[in-house]
């Protein structure tokens, strides 16, 4: 065993950091900095100037633009993405559609949609989930009939993120009625401006908007947009779920959490000392932080292990399952941290869609403090996309234990 | 021990039920908030007529009788229909502070209007560094050719931008005493806002503001803030009890309609464990509750260890029924239109007021022992 990062690793993080230092607009910087939901003006400079340096998606194939960089590397990729509060991307396009093209698509779709992700010209939306059809996402019943050369599509999506800001939504349709519920099911690429598709929005807890809804009505869609095989979407769509393991642990968003907790916690009062020195809230803080710890450990063993190492594949397995739980977790601390301001420090008011705009927001003491406990709100959702806690237990006790 | 209602008590109970559940369902309440002042101002005069105004405070302090468990009661059930007027603020926070204090003219009159529904008013102690800690007073008062006034800042002053009146708790020295001041006076600036549960609270600034009358002089105001606090806090957790009942419902109904799998998710055991979770924290809550409500006639420090060690239970129940509320819902629970989340923000709300479950762990501590 040898626990060490090497110093070429080391001397890539200061690289990447100084890039990021060098090029992250300092506008986009401070706006990072309230909005966890980035505006798309943010992240489309922001990708271009990744682009440039060809550092937009470096987990793809390297002839697909990508990087060959190893696992760890495009780990402290992000890290350090994180670090400097640099906006989210585009995750449905790069995280998940990316490689799902790179491995499945025809070389027309490959040369057609994956520049103009790179370059953020093009966004996606993630249309899986239906009204009817969360967990039992096989169940889903959005019909796409094939018409010679191009399919109609008929049916609904919902808790669709981003789909107000997308170009085209990737989706799991229905092309075999007759098949059992998870060999009819196809992966389409749709338009999202073809005449038939109604965009609706969808207010969360938190007072943002993210989410949509999604309508078609017999929507045209040419045939040469499905993705594979008909009939394949289901492998297609688990491939899209598995294929990042390391991900979904959000260990870089948490660990600037936990920092951001700190800077709180160590300049607010709280009676004659600091909130640092209050020996629960003080606990409570270290638990977590010792917790994340073990999640970007348990990362570390998963990014260093051959594919088909048996013990990495567990770990893997139930990074989601913990490293949700932790991001919630991380939120509602900061928000805890602010004391009474933590009970109403709504949205940024800045930010660009926010449900009420009525002057009521609370002052705030500490920048830091803008968007905290709306941000903490927006993570209850974490351990119910993406698969809810409830079904990575269960996977976890049958695919690990044989439950 | 007898936990029954008296007749009088479970004829309130319900007749606030059955206001809840005939002027209060989830379209009501949307209504009460669209009002410019974020709640509806003919339900308080309403209140004022059933009498809930006065009904959690003795004949002798100038209610109808009752006492802390009536505001329980009313509390519980607005917690059940998320009741957003701000009772806590003004009738029980507010109103046994000033019960507490020793009987004067001003104290007599301010008591009969706020129970009348006439003027509402609200205490304006809180600042942010006490993060629940009520002996803590920063503001100054001081005199000036016999008018007194005060400069600094309270903060998250619930019920402050409907409020007749602030009684200010400030500081003479070390002595704190409590100052009855109307809003509009000069000197005075209120910065309203909303909380995360579309509840309306303010920050105020005071520069050199003239105080109307002198509620208690320098010395005499920290125990009937104290035992103002206790009361709130005890109704406070009566409320966070009715929400839990009702997210519970919620999560219960939805559970049995709600199908995945082809099959109603109610038939999924480890959802069902997690109900019987969710229960046991609400009736740990409610058990505690009792204890807050019994702890109201002691003396210190038995009733501070008391209401911390509610306010633990109950912040930390608060948290996990909502959370899990929500979490049982899946995604319709995330949304704005449904009340599930209306419910955990309201839980989450209670959770941090008055001092979350660090500060109240701190103070349990530091307390030390000689519980039973
Ligand atoms: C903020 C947010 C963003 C999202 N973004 C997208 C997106 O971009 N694209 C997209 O397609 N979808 C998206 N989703 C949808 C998400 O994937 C679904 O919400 C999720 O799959 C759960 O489905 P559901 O909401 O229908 O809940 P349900 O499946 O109805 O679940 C309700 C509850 O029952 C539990 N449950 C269900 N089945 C079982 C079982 N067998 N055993 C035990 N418990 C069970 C669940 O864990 C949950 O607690 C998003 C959701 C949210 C909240």
């Amino acid at each position: 065993m040898d626990f060490t990062i090497s110093a070429a690793d080391m001397a890539f993080r200061e690289e990447v950091r100084s890039f990021i230092e060098a090029e992250l607009p300092t506008d986009i910087a401070r706006r990072g900095q309230h909005d966890y939901h980035s505006a798309r003006d943010d992240v489309r400079r922001w990708m271009q100037i990744l682009n440039r340096k060809g550092w937009s998606a470096p987990h793809w194939p390297a002839h697909l633009g990508g990087t060959d960089w190893s696992p760890l590397r495009k780990y402290i990729f992000q890290d350090e993405l994180r670090r400097a509060r640099a906006p989210v991307l585009d995750r449905c396009a790069l995280d998940l559609l990316g490689p799902v093209l790179c491995a499945f698509g025809s070389q027309d779709q490959q040369t057609r949609f994956l520049p103009p992700i790179l370059n953020g010209d093009v966004w996606w939306a993630q249309g899986f989930s239906e009204p009817n059809s969360g967990s039992d996402l096989a169940s889903l019943r959005t019909r796409a009939e094939l018409k010679g050369d191009h399919y109609l599509v008929n049916g609904q999506k919902t808790w669709t993120s981003e789909a107000h800001y997308a170009d085209w939504i990737f989706a799991l349709v229905r092309t075999d009625p007759a098949a059992k519920p998870q060999a009819g099911i196809s992966f389409l690429l749709i338009d999202i401006r073809t005449p038939g598709v109604t965009v609706r929005p969808i207010w969360s807890i938190d007072e943002g908007h993210t989410l949509n809804e999604v309508f078609f009505e017999d929507v045209v869609v040419p045939a040469e947009n499905l993705v594979g095989t008909a009939g394949m979407g289901w492998t297609y769509a688990k491939f899209l779920l598995t294929h990042e393991r390391t991900t979904s642990a959000v260990v870089s968003h948490t660990k600037r959490d936990v920092d951001q907790v700190r800077h709180l916690a160590s300049s607010l009062s709280d009676g004659g000392g600091k909130l640092v020195d209050n020996p629960a809230f003080g606990a409570k803080l270290a638990r977590l932080q010792a917790d994340v710890i073990a999640l970007e450990w348990a990362v570390m063993r998963v990014l260093h292990a051959a594919d088909d190492d048996p013990s990495a594949n567990t770990v893997a397995s139930l990074l989601k399952l913990r490293g949700s739980e932790l991001s919630e977790r991380a939120a509602l601390l900061a928000a805890e941290a602010l004391g009474d301001y933590g009970l109403c420090a709504l949205p940024d008011p800045e930010g660009h869609h926010i449900l009420h705009r009525d002057g009521l927001a609370a002052p705030l003491h500490d920048d830091e403090a803008i968007g905290v406990t709306a941000r903490a709100m927006f993570r209850r959702a974490t351990t119910i996309y993406g698969g809810t806690s409830e079904i990575q237990r269960t996977i976890i006790a049958k695919s690990n234990l044989g439950l | 021990m007898d936990f029954r209602l008296s007749s009088e008590q479970q004829a309130l109970a319900d007749s606030v039920a059955s206001f809840c559940a005939r002027d209060y369902d989830f379209e009501h309440r949307r209504l009460s908030l669209a009002n410019e002042g974020g709640f509806s101002p003919d339900n308080w005069q309403l209140f004022a007529e059933l009498g809930w105004l006065g009904a959690g405070l003795g004949e002798d302090a100038g209610g109808y009788g009752g006492g802390a468990v009536e505001n329980a009661i009313i509390l519980e059930a607005f917690g059940r229909a998320l009741v957003v007027e701000p009772f806590l603020a003004c009738a029980v926070l507010a109103l046994q502070t000033l019960a507490a204090l020793p009987k004067c003219d001003v104290r007599d009159q301010l008591i009969a209007d706020i129970v009348s529904g006439e003027k509402l008013a609200v205490l304006a102690h809180n600042e942010f560094e006490a993060r629940g800690d009520v002996e803590l007073v920063g503001m100054t008062a001081f005199q000036d050719n016999g008018q007194w006034r005060l400069n600094g800042t309270k903060q998250l002053v619930l019920g402050a931008p409907a409020a007749d009146w602030l009684i200010v708790s400030a500081r003479a020295g070390p002595d704190v005493g409590l100052f009855l001041v109307a809003p509009s006076t000069a000197g005075v600036e209120l910065v309203p806002y909303r909380t995360l549960d579309n509840m309306r609270a303010a920050d105020i600034h005071f520069a050199e503001a003239p105080v109307h009358a002198v509620l208690a002089l320098p010395g005499a105001a920290l125990p009937a803030i104290r035992l103002g606090y206790a009361h709130a806090m005890t109704a406070m957790c009566a409320e966070a009890v009715g929400a839990m009942d009702a997210a519970i419902l919620l999560a219960r109904d939805y559970l049995k309609t709600r199908q995945q799998f082809g099959t109603p998710l109610a038939g999924f055991q480890a959802l069902q464990h997690r109900m019987a979770d969710m229960l046991v924290e609400a009736e740990m809550s409610r058990s505690i509750v009792f204890q807050g409500l019994a702890s109201l006639t002691d003396s210190e420090p038995e009733r501070q260890k008391a209401i911390a060690a509610m306010k633990i239970v109950v912040s930390s129940a608060a948290m996990f029924v909502g959370r899990n509320a929500v979490q049982l819902h899946g995604g319709i629970g995330m949304t704005e239109e449904h009340p599930v989340g209306h419910y955990y923000k309201r839980l989450f709300v209670i959770a941090g007021l008055f001092g979350g479950e660090a500060f109240h762990l701190s103070r349990l501590a530091s307390i030390g022992t000689g519980f039973w």
